[in-house]
């Protein structure tokens, strides 16, 4: 190399006349695809944003899938009597699945939840039943094999009785399960998306050299909403097809209300992003804040189960979140089919913290 | 000549306490290659920064071009190109992709070609920022702040860290754009660096103006273009030093790590003389150089510290 004695061609260092001229939106255009392409060219972010729901609903749709036909499994304790219990719960075994076991073991395996109801032959030709009120599946299964068991013994009724069966798309764990998850990722992606990469450009002191050039502050924001929007668009369209084509989940709402919806989701949250992000200075501090604001969240907004779990008095404030708002009108859109003026009242819930989070950050926001 | 860099009386406190620069003046000429010397924590970098547009002062006045940042800011953003002290660009984005990312803020920016070719980063054009050396990105860093075709170019600790060649190569890139009419203004704590690039430097240490002038004046006003320094056997205490300065053409002297150091108008006369005058104590010479006085000469004689005590 000889670059050190050699002058670089200088002669049109400052031009005469500019070589371009930029118009209004150059900034804001270059930074959004600028953005983009980090994204793009960011492993983990592919990953987090878009494969890891999708192996949440895989997983979890799998672990909750509703069991063909609804078989119980019960443990007989071995002793006189329970081959009377087995022969007599024979003509429903293709509802009742049971086994002849040790005491010890059976009791075990029942505390572990392999089975749903343990049956002691008493000895004088009866039955003791061991079940768990606290699980719904050791009730069912108790009356489950008592009714299989009189009836088998010679119980008469006196009153005929037919059942038809009907398990409905929309019902299902899955069907509740999805647009919670949809919700929990706009969370996620929009708390880390723009609270994170802020400070991270903090700190790297990229912000500071932003300002230091004519670009308006306002396109830089914008810019980073919008690359929040696009990649929302690309978040549900993946959630949902996945629900449809794997799981057979019917989409009842128009997709452009879903959209819509998604989109002040994606928004409200950028906005509390950009709050949790205004003055912190080390990605440390901001991923442990980002944590804090979500982890309620996480808990009370029903992503997983639904929130009537928790006692009354609190729902309340647990619909005044903004993830519980999201997946509420998510949930009613997708699976219900409402529109988007009937969720009015949870949309409002959303635009209150994205619009008061969002002045509240341009208030203290830090560009250095 | 038109002034392109202005300050009255600049002061910046932190916190109410720490005084980073206290009562600064300065006025740097269109055209010129400006140098702010001295040490870390000497409040370059905060001087600079406020002359930027990027910290509020305390208290004093910026022009720059004729304007100021709280009337004026969109403007002067326009004119002035600007590398900051450890900006860490976007990793994942090339070198062109950054290049056009920072020319699309600018009203009328230069085309990317012509950077990257000033600033001999053709080559690597179409490689991601993460894989770039250390000059590598600080020419990329300068070629962010040229993109957008600036009057004055600010630059803080433009080759800190890099190897000599690197350094070298970005010299010819700040020289050239000063020949075509550009006005620089750079950081630096290297003397070398000072020396060689600025038509005029201020000397600032604790926040203050020590000295200003052309490198050549600052080494005229110590007094003595050449420095003797020697060491001699015995004990060389504090009182022998006024031995020394009685010698022919001296004009002063201090100790420095071991050494006595002379600051002499004609060595020819001086180190005679010095000779006769150890001869006469019966001490012997163990050490004896002749150079030319550089700025570091200078600091330290105002200072009575190095500019580089890490």
């Amino acid at each position: 190399m000889t670059v050190s004695q050699q002058s670089p061609p200088t002669d049109h260092l400052i031009p005469a006349r500019p070589m371009r001229r930029n118009g209004r939106w150059a900034g804001f255009t270059h930074l959004l695809i600028a953005r983009m392409k980090e994204l793009k060219r960011e492993p983990e972010v592919i990953f987090w944003v878009f494969i890891f729901p999708l192996l949440l609903a895989l997983g979890l749709g799998i672990a909750f899938r509703n069991k063909p036909a609804n078989v119980t499994s019960i443990a007989i304790l071995a002793g006189p009597g329970a081959d009377r219990a087995m022969s007599l719960l024979e003509p429903r075994k293709s509802s009742i699945h049971a086994e002849v076991l040790d005491q010890s073991f059976a009791l075990q395996s029942f505390r572990l939840g392999k089975y749903d109801l343990v049956v002691e032959p008493d000895g004088n030709g009866g039955f003791r039943y061991r079940y768990d009120p606290s699980r719904p599946e050791s009730v069912l299964s108790r009356a489950e094999v008592d009714d299989a068991l009189q009836t088998a013994a010679g119980r008469k009724d006196p009153l005929p009785t037919t059942a038809v069966t009907s398990t409905e798309p929309g019902s299902r764990y899955i069907d509740f399960l999805i647009p919670g998850l949809l919700g929990m990722n706009l969370m996620n992606s929009g708390m880390w998306g723009i609270g994170f990469a802020l400070v991270d450009m903090r700190q790297r002191k990229l912000l500071k050299r932003f300002v230091a050039t004519p670009m308006l502050r306002s396109d830089f924001l914008m810019a980073l909403t919008s690359s929040r929007l696009v990649l929302m668009i690309i978040e549900v369209a993946l959630l949902l097809g996945f629900g449809v084509l794997v799981f057979h989940m019917r989409v009842l709402g128009s997709l452009l209300t879903i959209l819509l919806l998604g989109a002040i989701g994606a928004i409200a949250f950028g906005g509390l992003g950009l709050l949790t992000a205004s003055r912190a200075q080390k990605i440390e501090s901001v991923s442990g804040l980002i944590n804090l604001v979500m982890m309620p969240m996480w808990i009370f907004s029903g992503v997983f189960f639904s929130y009537e779990r928790f006692p009354a008095i609190v729902h309340p404030l647990i619909r005044a979140l903004p993830l519980t708002a999201l997946n509420d009108a998510l949930r009613a859109t997708i699976l219900q089919g409402a529109s988007l003026a009937s969720q009015s009242g949870r949309l409002l819930v959303l635009v209150l913290w994205g619009g008061i989070s969002f002045v509240l950050a341009l208030r203290w926001f830090r560009w250095t | 000549m038109p002034v392109a860099i202005q300050c009255r009386d600049l002061r910046k406190t932190y916190d109410g306490k720490v005084e980073a620069v206290c009562g600064l003046n300065l006025e740097i000429e269109i055209g010129e290659c400006f140098g702010l010397l001295g040490p870390n924590g000497a409040g370059k970098t905060t001087t600079i920064e406020i002359l930027e547009g990027l910290l509020e002062p305390t208290s004093g006045k910026v022009t720059i071009l004729g304007h100021d940042w709280q009337t004026n800011a969109r403007e002067l953003r326009e004119w002035l190109g600007i590398s900051l002290q450890e900006t860490r660009l976007s990793e994942k984005l090339t070198v062109r992709e950054t290049i056009e990312l920072f020319s699309s803020f600018y009203r009328q920016p230069r085309s990317s070609d012509d950077v990257l070719t000033d600033l001999q980063l053709n080559e690597k054009a179409d490689a991601w920022v993460g894989k770039l050396s250390g000059g590598q990105r600080q020419r990329l860093a300068v070629a962010t702040a040229l993109v957008g075709n600036p009057k004055v170019l600010f630059l803080d600790e433009p080759t800190t860290g890099l190897d000599p060649q690197s350094r070298r190569q970005l010299w010819d890139i700040i020289r050239a754009f000063q020949r075509n009419g550009g006005t620089v203004l750079l950081t630096t704590h290297y003397m070398d660096e000072a020396e060689r690039l600025c038509d005029r430097l201020a000397i600032i240490d604790h926040g203050q103006l020590i000295a200003e002038g052309t490198p050549a004046d600052l080494i005229d006003r110590l007094g003595g273009h050449h420095v003797v320094e020697f060491s001699v056997s015995g004990n060389s205490d504090g009182a022998k030093l006024d031995a020394w300065r009685a010698l022919p053409g001296v004009d002063s002297v201090r100790h420095d790590d071991g050494l006595v150091c002379l600051n002499v108008r004609e060595p020819h006369r001086t180190i005679p003389a010095l000779l006769d005058a150890v001869h006469n104590q019966g001490s012997q010479l163990l050490h004896l150089t002749t150079r030319q006085a550089s700025l570091e000469d200078v600091f330290v004689r105002l200072t009575g510290r190095h500019l580089r005590e890490d």
